[in-house]
C-alpha cells in the first residue's frame, strides 16, 4: 500500500514538474546558453559510447543471424533483419538505456547535491524557478540530441552488421548485396518508427531524473540514493514504455 | 526610530513602499520534535529586527517560514500582507536571504553566482550587470574571488559572497542567517554598518539571526530572543541589557566559571 502511493506520488509529481517545466517555454529563447550546454552535455559525450556499442550490436546481430540462417540457405536476407532491428527497437532502447546512466545519473546527482546543499532552497527565494532554468534547457535539448544519436546508432550498427558479413566465412556476404536487401525491406516509416521510441524514452528518462533529483531530502548520503533510484526507475520506465509504444505505433 | 514608510532602491532610486512581515501563531512540527510553539512578533516596515537564542532554539527554521520555504504547522506568516506560503508573496516582494551555510551555487563563479538574479530577472544589460557585481563584491572585499569557484573560498568568504548576492538583488526585505559567525572583528563591524546603511538610506526591512552582541545592541531597533521554541523576549536594545528574565540574562552574560563547569554540572 505504502510503496503504491510511493508510486502514484512520483507519477504527480513528475507530471506536475513537466507541465511547470512547459509553462516557462517562452524563455528558452533567452536560455540559448544553458541549452546549448546541454545539447553538448547530453549529445556530444554520449557519441562515442553509443558508436562503440551500437556497431558491436549490429555485429553480433549480423554474427547470430548468419549461424542461425545459413542451414535454411537465407542468410542472403541478413541486411533486412540487421537494419530492421537496429532501426526499429535496438537502436532506440540502447541510445535510451545509455542515456540514461551516463545522463540521467549525472542529472540527478547534480540536482540533489543542489537540493542537499540549498542551492534550490536560493533559487526559490530568487523567485527562480528550478523548472524554468535547470529542467527546461535539459528537456529542450534530450528532444534534439536523441534523434541525432538514434540515427547514428542505427547507421553504426548497419555499418558493423555488413562488416561482420563480409568476413566471417560461413557467411561471406558482400556489402553491395547487404545493402541493397537491407534498403528493399525496410521502409522509412521502420526507421521513423524507431526515432519516435527513441524520442519518448529519453524525454522521459530525462524527466524522470530532473524529478527524483529534485525531490532529494536529507543529507549527502541521499544524493548516492537519489542516483542509483533514478537509474533503477529509468531502466523500468524503458522497458515498459517500449511495449506500450512500440504495439502504438504498429 | 524613524517610521520610513518607502524601500528606495539604492540604483535607480525608485520607491517602493517598505515592506513588513506579521508572524501569527507559528507553531512548526518535524515530526513529533516541537521546534516553534505558538511565535508571534511583527516586523514593521523599515526596521532592524535582531533575532537571537540558544543554537536548536528554531531560528532558521522560523527564517525558512518567511521566505515560504516551510509550511508552518500552525498559525501563518504574513509578508506585506501576503501569505508567505503563495507564489504571489514571492512575486510582488523582492526578498534575500543569506543562508546560514551560504547556499551559493557550485557550479558558478563569485560572479556568476552574484549575476544570476539580475540575468534571470532582467534587470539590466550585462554592462549594468557587471557595475552591481563589481560594486557589490567591493563593499565587501571580494574584488580578487570574482572569477573563483566557491570551493575555492574560506569560509569567511563564502559568507561574504552570500552577502554579497542577496545585497545585489537590492531587497525590500533582506534575511539574515548569523552572518557575522564566521567572519573577523573589523569585517563584522563592516557587516553590521552594511544592515544599519541599508536601514538609513534604502529603508531596507532586516531580520538578522545572530549570536552577535555587539551587533544587536548596536544596530538592531527590536530584538527577540527564542527559547526552548518560544519567543521569550522582545524588546529595544536598551531593555536587553538589562533582562527581567533570568534565564534570558544568563543566556546573554555566560560566566566562565573554571571553578564549576557546566558539563560537571550536567553529570550530576
Ligand atoms: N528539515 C528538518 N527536519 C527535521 N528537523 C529539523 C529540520 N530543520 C530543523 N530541524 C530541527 O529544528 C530544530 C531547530 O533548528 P534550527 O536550524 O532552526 O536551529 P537554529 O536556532 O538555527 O540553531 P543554530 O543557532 O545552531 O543555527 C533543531 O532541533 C533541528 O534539528
Ligand atoms: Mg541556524
Amino acid at each position: 500500500m505504502k510503496q503504491l502511493t510511493h508510486i502514484l506520488e512520483g507519477f504527480g509529481s513528475t507530471l506536475q514538474l513537466l507541465l511547470r517545466s512547459l509553462s516557462y517555454i517562452g524563455t528558452l529563447p533567452r536560455q540559448r546558453g544553458r541549452f546549448i550546454e546541454q545539447c553538448y552535455l547530453i549529445g556530444y559525450t554520449t557519441l562515442p559510447i553509443v558508436a562503440i556499442l551500437s556497431f558491436f550490436i549490429g555485429s553480433v546481430l549480423a554474427l547470430q543471424a548468419g549461424y542461425s540462417m545459413q542451414n535454411f540457405g537465407a542468410k542472403q536476407f541478413i541486411g533486412s533483419l540487421v537494419g530492421l532491428s537496429m532501426a526499429r527497437e535496438l537502436g532506440p532502447v540502447m541510445v535510451a538505456i545509455l542515456l540514461a546512466g551516463r545522463v540521467g545519473s549525472a542529472i540527478t546527482a547534480e540536482l540533489a547535491s543542489m537540493k542537499v546543499y540549498q542551492e534550490i532552497d536560493a533559487l526559490v527565494t530568487m523567485n527562480i524557478p528550478p523548472a524554468r532554468i535547470l529542467v527546461l534547457p535539459r528537456l529542450a535539448a534530450v528532444l534534439v540530441m536523441v534523434p541525432v544519436l538514434a540515427i547514428i546508432a542505427d547507421l553504426v550498427g548497419w555499418f558493423g552488421g555488413a562488416i561482420v558479413t563480409k568476413y566471417v566465412s560461413f557467411i561471406s556476404i558482400e556489402p553491395e548485396a547487404y545493402f541493397s536487401v537491407l534498403r528493399r525491406y525496410m521502409k522509412f516509416k521502420d526507421v521513423l518508427n524507431g526515432l519516435i521510441k527513441a524520442e519518448v524514452f529519453g524525454f522521459g528518462v530525462v524527466l524522470v531524473c530532473c524529478n527524483i533529483g529534485l525531490n532529494t531530502r536529507g543529507g549527502p548520503r541521499e544524493i548516492g540514493a537519489a542516483v542509483t533510484r533514478a537509474v533503477v526507475v529509468s531502466l523500468i520506465l524503458i522497458l515498459v514504455l517500449d511495449y506500450f509504444v512500440t504495439k502504438a505505433l504498429l | 526610530m524613524p517610521t520610513p514608510s518607502h524601500t528606495r532602491n539604492p540604483f535607480t532610486s525608485v520607491e517602493t513602499p517598505a515592506v513588513g512581515v506579521e508572524i501569527q501563531g507559528l507553531s512548526k512540527n518535524f515530526g513529533r520534535l516541537e521546534v516553534l510553539k505558538d511565535v508571534s512578533f511583527s516586523i514593521e516596515p523599515g526596521e532592524i529586527f535582531v533575532m537571537m537564542g540558544p543554537s536548536g532554539s528554531g531560528k532558521s527554521v522560523l527564517l525558512k517560514h518567511i521566505v515560504g520555504l516551510e509550511t508552518p504547522t500552525a498559525g501563518r506568516v504574513m509578508v506585506n500582507g501576503l501569505d508567505a506560503t503563495t507564489e504571489a508573496a514571492r512575486e510582488q516582494v523582492r526578498m534575500a536571504m543569506v543562508f546560514q551555510a551560504g547556499a551559493l551555487f557550485n557550479s558558478l563563479t563569485v560572479y556568476d553566482n552574484l549575476a544570476l538574479y539580475l540575468r534571470e530577472h532582467q534587470v539590466a544589460d550585462e554592462n549594468g550587470i557587471k557595475e552591481k557585481v563589481m560594486r557589490a563584491l567591493q563593499i565587501l572585499s571580494l574584488e580578487q574571488t570574482a572569477q573563483k569557484f566557491p570551493s575555492d573560498l574560506s569560509g569567511g568568504m563564502k559568507k561574504r559572497v552570500a552577502i554579497a548576492r542577496a545585497l545585489v538583488m537590492e531587497p525590500q526585505l533582506l534575511l539574515y542567517d548569523e552572518p557575522t559567525s564566521e567572519l573577523d572583528p573589523v569585517m563584522s563591524a563592516t557587516i553590521s554598518e552594511i544592515i544599519a546603511l541599508l536601514r538609513d538610506e534604502y529603508h531596507v526591512t532586516s531580520l538578522v539571526v545572530t549570536h552577535d552582541r555587539d551587533l544587536a545592541l548596536n544596530i538592531a531597533d527590536r530584538v527577540g530572543i527564542l527559547m526552548d521554541s518560544r519567543l521569550v523576549f522582545l524588546g529595544t536594545p536598551a531593555e536587553l541589557r538589562h533582562p527581567s528574565n533570568e534565564k534570558v540574562n544568563s543566556f546573554l552574560n555566560p560566566k566562565i566559571d573554571l571553578k564549576n563547569p557546566r558539563y560537571k554540572k550536567l553529570e550530576t
